[in-house]
């Protein structure tokens, strides 16, 4: 297990997001209104839309495509919805973002 | 710190109802324990008709399962009936002994049929119906039994009738009016409805008053009447009304007066006590159906929960029968008398009647009987009190949802079957939603959309579910009232929203929403974008334009495609293009490696397929403006060739289209806006079908507005003839600035004015000079400076790292 830099926190906008590829894989990075950071495969578990596009609020974000809410804590649609996306461990360090990236 | 404690006494749908909104507001506030004198959790009682005809069961038709009072910690008694209340040591106790303190108490014990107090009431086979008990008696009568009477030709007498009939017994109804539903129907439309029963094999007999129930060893074996008839009965169900159940809460010293009195907040005259339901008596009123028991609820439980902002006022109800295959409702003063008016459509043949009784240019009741797709449509009117004098004389003919696209052509639901698609956009069938709002205890439009994707992208079958709910409802059916809140986070509509915006001149999402007192600390995704809309539309120049408050469209200026890609339309003003700009195109088509180039349906070319790192060089190669074919803002300004070219033009369309298209850009609006400009009265340019179309003829320029060409083609009204080009950009311009300053967020002008009425656009527009000039300057004022995006996004392309993917 180890720990990716990614970038500043303030290179996230606040309800919003970034997407950050691994190899062949979009991850989205969000930050909400809080400043509390997740990230996501940037794939709604509906029709594959890039949350990283959609509208960030709460701990949520409303995929681009069809609106689908799904939790940025633990990637679950919500309901009555059902589907999930894969979830990646995040932390911040001294304003940096970084990420598990080998699981 | 313990909790405080409610007690529920009444587990039916109003006190059920009722905490289920509390524990969406306040979800860990109390303890909760609920008792019911059933031996079930909370059921659909408006579905006991169609379990008795067979068409579901009891299962189907419980609303909250024993598995939900106990993931939400509702202690429940069933088969408990409370028979004292101690308001001093604030404690109930019931038959059964048990006794429970509270610090709040919720009284929902509904109502109670009422029993004609006549011999032989109380023999056997004589039932009310009210309950599942009811029901089963009733369906075990009918295997036994021959000879089913109902007394009471109203609303729950004739489904308890149609019931037993398909049960298999020989049925008589016996109504003491001289035509059914005498409290919903008029008389033809009574003996519409009579007719097409008896030809189901329902026996009536009218204008008869029971007087006794003759009985043979304790069971009933007839009826007889005060004219001397009798007829064999070996069932007799007794429908004859409601009484409210009110005796506990008398008994313990509570005001009542034929039901529990409560004001405009639910309480009774004891402050730690609320009431909502059939037991209640609101402003004199007790009501019987289930949707305003659904408001009291709602209202009961914002007081509940500390969060005093809730107010019943009493509710205007519309019925429908739930008999399957029958089509009826009625809402309102739908007699009429001297001092109204009435339109009427008659044909017996055809089984259709339609009634609108109209007083004061507003319709104040209405009967439908055979067709009643449009009932939804005129009870909105009616409680809106909508003037109807531009629509009169189309009145009677319905909404005409015939422009619809998407599901076939229907609009009426009884006509179609369960495999026959409903939502064109998410593939939802009849059948589908029918078992959605059945299984799932479904109430409202919004339920529905939720539950079943229907009506949820495009909106145009909204009408068509509307229809299915209240079919399947019946009397359970609330229309959507006119003025709703914005979305979960606030109570307050649009307009309210809209006003203390600009009372209180909010300049940015989080000072209006802590302004307003929203609900959640950022709103969502359905309140943000309307709010950043009607800041920057209230406060141009001065508001902080939120990017993250707009839909990624907007946000990148480019439309998203299914597969995350988008598309880049640039700007051709008027349609009119030429060889350097189509050479440029071709370039940077070939460059990027576009997958499709397309020509749009409003005169200009579409680069499909790039993706989102490229847009920014894509941009700078070009060197076009935005055509803003993403966003709610001006699209574009179709024209005709016009009199440059055309032997038939009188007009200059292109030059004018230009100029509008120029003199408006950048203009942001509450939805998509479309122009269209055409030389002559052949309209090439489509204008009877755009928000503004303009048509040239000899001696100047007609304006249409409000038309649209999409989910439901409308036709563009005539607002108004004007000479000079310069006009056209006055007229529309100020046309355009109050549909932004007015409108609610994804509004289209044709939803705007159909609220508004044409004659108060022509008003500000057209008849008020001095208001049309500051209109159409405030338009110029917003629009000034207007920069285009994708230069910008160009030049300053370190500010806007967004379109960056960081790799890793």
């Amino acid at each position: 297990m180890s720990w990716t830099r990614i970038c500043p926190v303030n290179d996230i906008p606040a309800l919003g997001a970034r997407v950050v590829r691994h190899g062949e894989v979009d991850i989205g990075v969000f930050r909400t209104g809080d400043d509390r950071v997740f990230a996501l495969h940037n794939s709604c578990p509906h029709k594959g839309g890039p949350l990283s596009q959609g509208i960030v609020y709460g701990d949520k974000v409303a995929c681009p495509l069809h609106s689908w809410k799904i939790s940025l804590v633990d990637g679950k649609a919500e309901e009555p919805d059902i589907g999930h996306t894969a979830c990646y461990a995040v932390k911040v360090e001294n304003g940096d973002v970084y990420l598990q990236l080998d699981k | 710190m313990l909790k405080p404690k409610l007690v529920v006494v009444g587990n039916g749908m109003a006190g059920m109802r009722a905490v289920e909104e509390l524990l969406k507001i306040a979800p860990d506030m109390y303890d909760i324990t609920v008792f019911g004198d059933e031996p079930y959790p909370n059921y659909n009682r408006i579905m006991l008709s169609p379990v008795l005809a067979n068409e579901q069961t009891i299962d189907d038709i419980i609303l909250n399962s024993r598995e939900w009072y106990a993931e939400n910690n509702i202690t429940l008694h069933t088969s408990a009936r409370i028979n004292r209340i101690d308001r001093k040591a604030r404690t109930v106790t019931a038959e059964n002994g048990i006794t429970v303190e509270y610090d709040r108490l919720l009284l929902a014990t509904g109502s109670r049929p009422f029993i004609l107090p006549i011999p032989g009431a109380e023999l056997q086979g004589v039932l009310g119906y009210r309950d599942i008990q009811d029901t089963n008696d009733m369906i075990a009568a009918a295997k036994i039994y021959k000879h089913a009477v109902v007394i009471g030709g109203g609303l729950l007498g004739l489904e308890a009738a149609n019931g037993l009939k398909v049960q298999g017994m020989d049925v008589t109804v016996v109504h003491k009016n001289s035509w059914l539903l005498e409290r919903q129907l008029d008389r033809t439309s009574g003996r519409m409805l009579q007719q097409s029963l008896e030809a189901r094999g329902l026996k009536f007999l009218l204008q008869k008053d029971t007087e006794q129930l003759v009985g043979k060893a304790g069971r009933v074996t007839a009826v007889r009447f005060k004219d001397g008839q009798e007829i064999p009965a070996d069932l007799v169900v007794m429908a004859v009304g409601i009484r409210p159940n009110y005796a506990l809460a008398e008994s313990a010293g509570i005001h009542c007066n034929r039901g529990i009195v409560v004001n405009d907040t639910m309480q009774t005259y004891d402050p730690r006590i609320y009431a909502v339901g059939e037991c209640v008596s609101h402003r004199g009123i007790a009501y019987g159906l289930v949707a305003p028991l659904f408001d009291m609820a709602k209202v009961c439980a914002t007081h509940l929960a500390n969060f005093g902002i809730g107010l019943y006022k009493g509710s205007v109800t519309s019925t429908k029968l739930k008999v399957t295959g029958i089509d009826l409702f009625s809402a309102g003063d739908f007699m009429g008398s001297d001092d109204t008016e009435e339109i009427l459509l008659h044909d017996a043949v055809g089984g259709v009647y339609k009634k609108l009784v109209i007083k004061d240019d507003t319709i104040i009741g209405a009967v439908l009987y055979g067709d009643t797709t449009d009932g939804a449509w005129y009870f909105q009117m009616l409680r809106d009190r909508k003037a109807i004098h531009e629509i009169r004389d189309h009145l009677m003919f319905g909404q005409d949802s015939l422009g619809n696209t998407g599901h076939q052509g229907q609009d009426k639901v009884s006509a179609m079957t369960d495999e026959m698609e409903v939502c064109g956009c998410n593939g939802v069938c009849k059948g589908t939603i029918v078992k959605a709002i059945q299984e799932k205890g479904l109430f409202t439009i919004d339920d529905v959309k939720k539950q079943t994707k229907a009506g949820s992208s495009c909106g145009s079958c909204t009408g068509l579910v509307e229809q299915i709910l209240a079919s399947t409802l019946g009397g359970g059916y609330a229309p959507p009232s006119s003025s709703k809140a914005v979305c979960g986070c606030t109570e307050l509509s649009h307009e309210q929203v809209r006003e203390e915006i600009r009372q209180h001149k909010y300049l940015s999402i989080p000072a209006a929403m802590q302004g307003m007192g929203w609900r959640t600390p950022n709103g969502c995704a359905t309140c943000r974008p309307a709010l950043n809309y009607y800041l920057i539309s209230t406060w141009p120049h001065e508001a902080r334009d939120d990017p993250q408050s707009r839909f990624i469209n907007e946000r990148v200026h480019a439309n998203i495609q299914k597969d995350g890609t988008y598309s880049v339309v640039p700007r051709m003003y008027g349609g009119v293009t030429s060889p350097d700009q189509l050479r440029k195109i071709a370039d940077v088509a070939d460059k990027y490696q576009v997958p499709m180039v397309k020509v749009t349906g409003g005169q200009r070319i579409d680069l499909l397929g790039v993706k989102k790192e490229d847009l920014t060089n894509m941009w700078a190669d070009l060197d076009m403006p935005s055509g803003y074919a993403y966003g709610k803002s001006i699209r574009t300004v179709k024209t005709c060739v016009g009199s440059e070219f055309c032997r038939f033009g009188t007009q200059n369309s292109t030059q004018l289209g230009i100029d509008i298209e120029k003199a408006f850009d950048h203009m942001w609006a509450p939805h998509k806006v479309k122009f269209a400009v055409s030389g002559c009265p052949r309209n090439c340019a489509e204008s009877g079908i755009k928000d503004v179309g303009v048509i040239g003829v000899d001696s100047g320029w007609e304006i249409y507005v409000g038309g649209n060409g999409g989910i439901k083609t409308e036709v563009a009204q005539f607002l108004c003839k004007v000479k000079t080009s310069e006009e056209v950009l006055e007229y529309s311009g100020a046309f355009i600035q109050i549909y932004r300053e007015e409108a609610r967020y994804l509004d289209r002008t044709v939803h705007w004015i159909e609220r508004v009425g044409l004659d108060y656009v022509k008003k500000r527009v057209v008849e008020d000079a001095e208001g049309r000039k500051t209109a159409y300057e405030r338009l110029l004022y917003a629009l000034q400076g207007a920069a285009d995006p994708w230069a910008e996004r160009v030049q300053k392309r370190d500010e806007h790292q967004e379109y960056d993917t960081i790799t890793v």
